[in-house]
This record gives C-alpha cells, structure tokens and sequence, in this order.
C-alpha cells in the first residue's frame, strides 16, 4: 500500500467545509499528487452532521478512510470534533473551531450539550483550537470562518511548501472576495502556533 | 488534455456527452442527481429534461433509443422500482440508439429509504450491467456501455452507489464523438411487445446474454491483476479500492467492470490462479451466490455481512481480524439529525398538525419526511414516493371496515411528488370513496434532491420558461369540489382550513403553499424575529415547533440570528407575545 495522507473535514450543514476542501484539492492537485475526494449530499445537508474527506499521495485508491485512519480532522464545530474523533489516528492532530452550535434535540431541550469537547480532545491528540468565528469577523466577515480554519491545518500538517496556497485561495475563490480570504488564511495560519 | 477532479455524477454527464447521447432524461434522486444537473453545460449538442417520474424519464430515453439516438436516463435505485415495467420490456425489444439507464444505490442509507440492491435488477431484467469504482472509469465505462448497448442489443444498467457517485477523483477528457443516426425504419416486429413478438424475442434475448458473456472474458472492462498467486479477491464498483487498501501487497485481483451477465470462465481461470478465493462486494452477496452456484469455492459475506457501506477498515477487520486504532475520548456527541430549515414553509403545516391527537397522517417523500421527527411528530407513515395519499386511503378504509371512528386521516405529499405519482391516489380517493383529506405541499420545488424544477415551477431543466401546470385546477378536475388553497405560515389560516376541509360536505383537499426559502430566483421577504426576555416565561411552547434557530437559554428563549429568517411560526405559537418580527 502506498503512503497517503488524509484530512476530514467535519461540521454543520452550511458552514462552508465544502469550499475548504475545494482549496485543499486544488492544491494538492497543483501539487501533483493523486487526489480522491468524497462527500455526502441529500437529506444529512438539512442541519445535520457533515464530513468531507480528503484523501492523496502519490496514488489514492479508496476515497473514504475507516475509523483510526486520519491525519486530521478539522472540526468547524466542538461537538463534532468529539463525534467524529474515532476516525483519527492515535498520533493524529486536530483544528478546532471553539464554537458551539446546538443541534435540533439540543434546541428542544431532549438533550444537553455535552461539557468538556475541547479537553477530551486535548487529552488524546495534539490540538489547535481557535475561534475561527471571531478571527474572520475581526477581518470583515464571518462567512471567511473556513478558510481561516483551512489556514490553521495547512500550518498544523506542516503543508506550507507543498505548493504557494495564497496563490491557490486567490484562484479558487471569486475575484471579489480574494484579499478577504487571504486575510482569513493568514490569520488562522498564524493563530496555530509552530 | 483537460484533467479535472469531478464527481462521479459529473463524469458521467460528460461521459455521456462524449459518447454522442443525443437525449436524456431523469427524475432527480440521491445520490443521482448531480448527473443531470450537469448535463445542460452540453445542451447544445444534447437534449436533457426533468420528467415528471422515473418510468417516464425511463419511457422518453427508451423511445428516443427506438428512434434511433443514444439516449440516457438516470436515478436513484428506489427509482428503479418505478422504473421497472419499461426496462424488462425493453430487454426483450432490444434498442436501435444505445441505451443507458443509471442506477445510483445508496448502501447506508445516506438519504434514503432502504438500501436495496439494483444489481439484481439487471439479472433479472436480464440486461447488461456495468459498474465504474472511481470518476475516471463513470467516463470511460459510459461510452463503452453504448458500445455494448449498441453490439448486443440490449439496454445497460449503469449501476452506481453513493461513494462512486459522489466521490471525486481525477479524470483526463476525451472529444465528443458524433454518432450518425440511421434513417427511422418502422420495426413493428422488434418494437410492438404484443405476445406473439415477445415470444420470439425472449430467445434472442437469452443468445445475447450468452454472447455477451463470452464477451465478458476478454472484456476491458473486466481487469486481471495477478499477485504472488495466495489470495485472489474478485471484486467490483468501489468495493475495488476498499479491497486494494485493505488486502496484504501480492494480492491478486479480479476486478469487474461488467458483473451482469457474470464472466464466470474468467472467474473460474483466475480462480485457479489463486490458493484462497475471497469476494469483496458492498450489500448483498451477488457476485458470490453465483460464483459458488458455479462450483468456485470461495468465501466473502459470511466475515462481511450484508448490511452498510464498506471501507477498507471494515474490510480489513472483518478478513483479517485487524481492530482499527480507535481512540476513546470519552466525551458522548449529541445526534444531530436533520432538521426543517428555519423558515421552512411545511413548519406550520405539521405544527398545526401535531396539535390533534385523533389524526393519522401518511406521508411521502422529501423534506417533509422531516415533519415525522421530534418534536413535531407528526405523521405516522412514509413507504415511498408518491405514496402518501394511497396509503392514507388505505387506512382510512381500514378504520372503516374495523369500525374505528375516532380518527381523521390525512394523505400528505409535495408538489414534485404531486407530479410523480401522487396523482394517481388523488384519482383513487375520489374514485373510491375515501374517508380522507388529501394535503399537497406546495413548496413550489423538489427541494430534498437540491432544488430541482418540476411541472409545476414554471421552468425546465434546460432553464426555459415552461408550463406551470396547476395543481388545484388538476385536483378541480378529478372531481374535488372544494380545494382550499392556504399560507401554512399563518397558523391560524392553516387550522381553519383543516377543520373547513373537515367539516366539507363535498369532496375537499388541501394545498398548503409557499415557496421554499431556498429557491434563488424568488425574492423572499426576510426579516428575524427577537425575544422581549422581560416578556418570556420560559414555558418553552415555542419549542415545539422544531426550528433550528429557537433556543432556550437560562430558562428564556432565545433565537439565533444567524438561522432565523423571520417566519414568525415561533411568534405566533408564544402566549406571552414575547416573539417579534424585526426587518433584516
């Protein structure tokens, strides 16, 4: 078997993973290496759990990895980092968005949100955790929150010279919302320290 | 060479492209949709649409394929089920133009009702079925199914599951080839399925498969890769690449491309080629069944069972007994299940409903299956689509006849549904008597599947202004006098016309409409709704209506800004009227 790496991305319907891994593939791409990419649509997109996979090296056989297979999870929201730390592997390392988005039976008081994601996950892994909410609006919009995580995991997987990514976030997103983004890579890339 | 990293789906739009499909036709479905979805970037050398259902979208590629044209249709497995009456059929006919039907299964159950197997479909359809594991081979393999198509005279079931469908990898492009169509030659002896023609095609059929077969063993499609010669794997669709990942190096591997009719005289050479036989498949153990049936001794469900997607993980602990490295962290998530959008015009709808403890409502298919879960709970079935008012009838008989009189039944479905196959209960309840109030949903949209027109948006796939068709003047038409057409975001409206359409003395049915927040062409009136905390008691009523943007916090209710929308349902439930709509 052929070493890969593999990153899932993982939140809530709507936060804006699915750009992140957009960037991430065009640069691993850009990069040269294989790349398979797998996500699920329909009925999960109406408020419920999401992950996006990544999966490359220089050849990627199956698109989805199983339960301790991971070398990142970058997580938009506390809870779903916890949910999905099985899929990460014992020395693997995790971005996380220190922000707190209730789900449907949270809301209607059928359950408690569950104190203590954050530890949990620092007592297993190595961690980065960041308010990427707060970070993107401080830069001008909260709608950059992903790309300021996306900065973090290039900077925790140690990625920087695979390829230039501010000229591939420059490439991927509308012209418009460039400097905004780039912004938001910087200032997530700087928030996880070396 | 353009070299791009696509979904399955849209390797198989342009796969279809570049094999000179002329037209298509698709009913939308998870996880098949993004196919269609992608086919208008190439309308000016094809003709694609939404039909009304899947038996049609499969009726129109079919009639297309006698006149002489490739021809495409596409859905997900359920909709195979409606689909099925043609596809036999057309196997004993044969085609003129290649034929593809996809089918998209869905192991998992990632959205949808059940995880049936298509691959038995094909055989006992029998027509040919191929199978691609990744987005290059959905490119590749489409335009060697028209080629098959074309050679053995049949129809191609092109069956796809949701990590083909919905994985990305990377594909190289090939040219669109343009296929000369033959002058049109009436072949009433090939084409009329009258009894006489169906006999002597049935045999014509069976020689095909039997050619095909043969066909089979010398295949591209079907690949050989020979290891150390200990372990052999036959294997297919993306079972290929969990099996790759999780089988020692020195593996051998059978990997096949088209499993209907199986190849078995290659199955059995590598077979001998191996010291230990292993089938790898996702679902249900069709290729093994049958590569036992042949006398090939191997081994497969019986360590991976039926049931699920796979992964290598699994396949890796389910053979070799190797545990995952799972780290406990000792924290529980809370499920997080799918919800009704906040603004969600069929929030008030099931609200409303959930309020009347003697109604027994059966639903359908789409987002309004949402109306089913906590804490609005409000129906009491869902089989399939287009099924909510049939189903409906049929309980509504069942009280009668057990002389259960203390229940008001209720049929619910939405508009593309309506169009679907929810018709024809509306005939059914009108035509036999029923004790029942049909409801469409009309959120002018299919909405589950990614918001998809239909015959009643207005529009085409091909982004034409179209026909709306009207769903009251069709519901006039089949003999409902009294049709109720109601805002389910006023509650109070949608009560009233519940107990109207109750209390009618004349046949009554209900559309319930407003259109879905989602859709972009429309300009929706926006605003949110905030709290007076000095005002809530805390009595948590405006949690009952199940909307993602109302919390409790320290014992007040709370709305979040950034989901609500404004819609008012929660103000409108609130005894205090401590919810109030602020513009945006």
């Amino acid at each position: 078997m052929t070493k890969t790496k593999s990153a899932l991305l993982v939140g809530v319907g709507g936060q804006g993973a699915i750009l992140t891994a957009k960037v991430l593939v065009n640069g691993l791409m850009r990069a040269g290496y294989d790349v398979k990419m797998s996500e699920v649509h329909g009925m999960s997109q109406r408020g419920g759990s999401v992950s996006t996979q990544v999966h490359w090296g220089e050849k990627v056989n199956s698109p989805v990895i199983g339960k301790g297979a991971a070398d990142i999870i970058v997580a938009f929201e506390k809870m779903e980092a916890v949910r999905y730390a099985d899929y990460l592997k014992p020395n693997g390392i995790a971005v996380i968005n220190d922000y707190e988005m209730a789900s449907s039976s949270i809301a209607a008081g059928l359950a408690e949100y569950p104190e203590g994601c954050i530890e949990a996950m620092q007592k297993n892994f190595t961690c980065h955790v960041l308010k990427a909410g707060e970070i993107a609006e401080s830069i001008g919009s909260a709608k950059c929150m992903n790309i300021v995580l996306f900065g973090s995991m290039v900077k925790a997987l140690g990625m920087d010279d695979v390829v230039d990514w501010e000229d591939v976030i420059a490439s991927t997103v509308p012209p418009k919302f460039k400097e905004l983004n780039l912004n938001a890579y910087r200032a997530g890339h700087d928030a996880v320290k070396a | 060479m353009d070299r791009q990293l696509l979904s399955g789906n849209e390797a198989i739009a342009r796969g279809a492209y570049e094999a000179g499909v002329k037209v298509c036709s698709a009913y939308p479905g998870t996880p098949s949709t993004e196919i269609f979805e992608n086919l208008p970037k190439y309308k000016d050398a094809l003709y694609c649409e939404w039909a009304p259902n899947e038996k049609v979208a499969t009726e129109v590629a079919y009639g297309a394929s006698i006149a002489g044209v490739r021809s495409l249709c596409a859905m997900k497995h359920v909709g195979v089920n409606v689909a099925a009456d043609p596809i036999f059929t057309a196997a004993y006919n044969g085609v003129s133009g290649g034929f593809v039907i996809v089918s998209a299964d869905d192991p998992s159950m990632h959205s949808s009702q059940n995880e049936q197997d298509n691959r038995y479909y094909a055989k006992s359809a029998k027509i040919a079925m191929v199978e691609p594991s990744d987005s290059q081979e959905c490119l590749d393999f489409m335009k060697a199914a028209y080629e098959i198509s074309e050679q053995f005279d049949m129809p191609v079931m092109f069956r796809t599951t949701t990590r083909v469908a919905h994985s990305k990898s990377i594909v190289t492009f090939g040219e669109r080839v343009e296929r000369e169509v033959p002058a049109y030659v009436r072949n009433t002896r090939k084409y009329i399925s009258a009894p006489a023609n169906a006999y002597r095609n049935h045999p014509k059929l069976e020689e095909n498969l039997k050619k095909l077969e043969a066909y089979g063993k010398t295949s591209p499609l079907n690949k050989m890769e020979l290891g150390d010669g200990k372990i052999g794997v036959v294997t297919a669709s993306i079972a290929y690449y969990y099996a790759k990942d999780a089988f020692p190096e020195g593996t051998s591997f059978l990997k096949l491309g088209l499993t209907n009719p199986m190849p078995m005289d290659l199955i059995r050479e590598f077979a001998s080629k191996v010291e230990k036989l292993y089938v790898i498949e996702e679902l249900d153990g069709f290729m093994e069944d049958q590569i036992k049936a042949a006398g090939i001794p191997c081994q497969g469900k019986d360590l991976i069972g039926k049931l699920y997607e796979l992964n290598p993980q699994i396949v890796r602990e389910r053979i070799f007994g190797e545990a995952a490295p799972v780290t406990d962290v000792g924290v529980q998530a809370v499920s997080r299940p799918p919800a009704l959008c906040p603004g969600c015009p069929h929030r008030g709808f099931f609200y409303t409903m959930s309020k009347h403890k003697d109604f027994v409502i059966a639903g359908d298919i789409g987002c309004y299956t949402l109306g089913g879960s906590a804490p609005l709970n409000a129906l009491d079935s869902v089989v399939c689509m287009g099924g909510g008012f049939s189903v409906a009838m049929g309980m509504a008989k069942a009280f009668e006849a057990a002389g259960v009189t203390d229940k008001k039944v209720f049929g619910v479905l939405g508009d593309s549904t309506f169009f679907h196959s929810g018709m024809t209960g509306a005939a059914e309840i009108i035509y036999n008597k029923g004790n029942l109030i049909p409801v469409v949903l009309d959120n002018s949209i299919t909405g589950m599947t990614g918001h998809q027109d239909n015959p009643g948006t207005g529009f085409n796939l091909q982004g034409e202004i179209a026909e709306a068709l009207k769903i009251e003047d069709i519901l006039t038409a089949y003999g409902y006098k009294n049709v109720i057409i109601v805002d389910p975001q006023d509650l109070k409206a949608m009560e009233q016309a519940i107990q109207d359409a109750l209390a009618s003395q004349v046949p009554a049915a209900i559309i319930a409409r407003r259109p879905c927040l989602l859709i972009k062409r429309i300009k929706h009136d926006i605003g949110k709704c905030v709290v007076d905390t000095e005002k809530c008691i805390g009595c948590k009523r405006c949690l009952g209506v199940g909307c993602p943007a109302v919390l409790v916090e320290n014992k007040k209710a709370r709305i979040d800004h950034n989901q609500c929308v404004g819609c008012t349902v929660c103000a409108q439930v609130c005894p205090m009227g401590a919810i109030t709509r602020e513009e945006k």
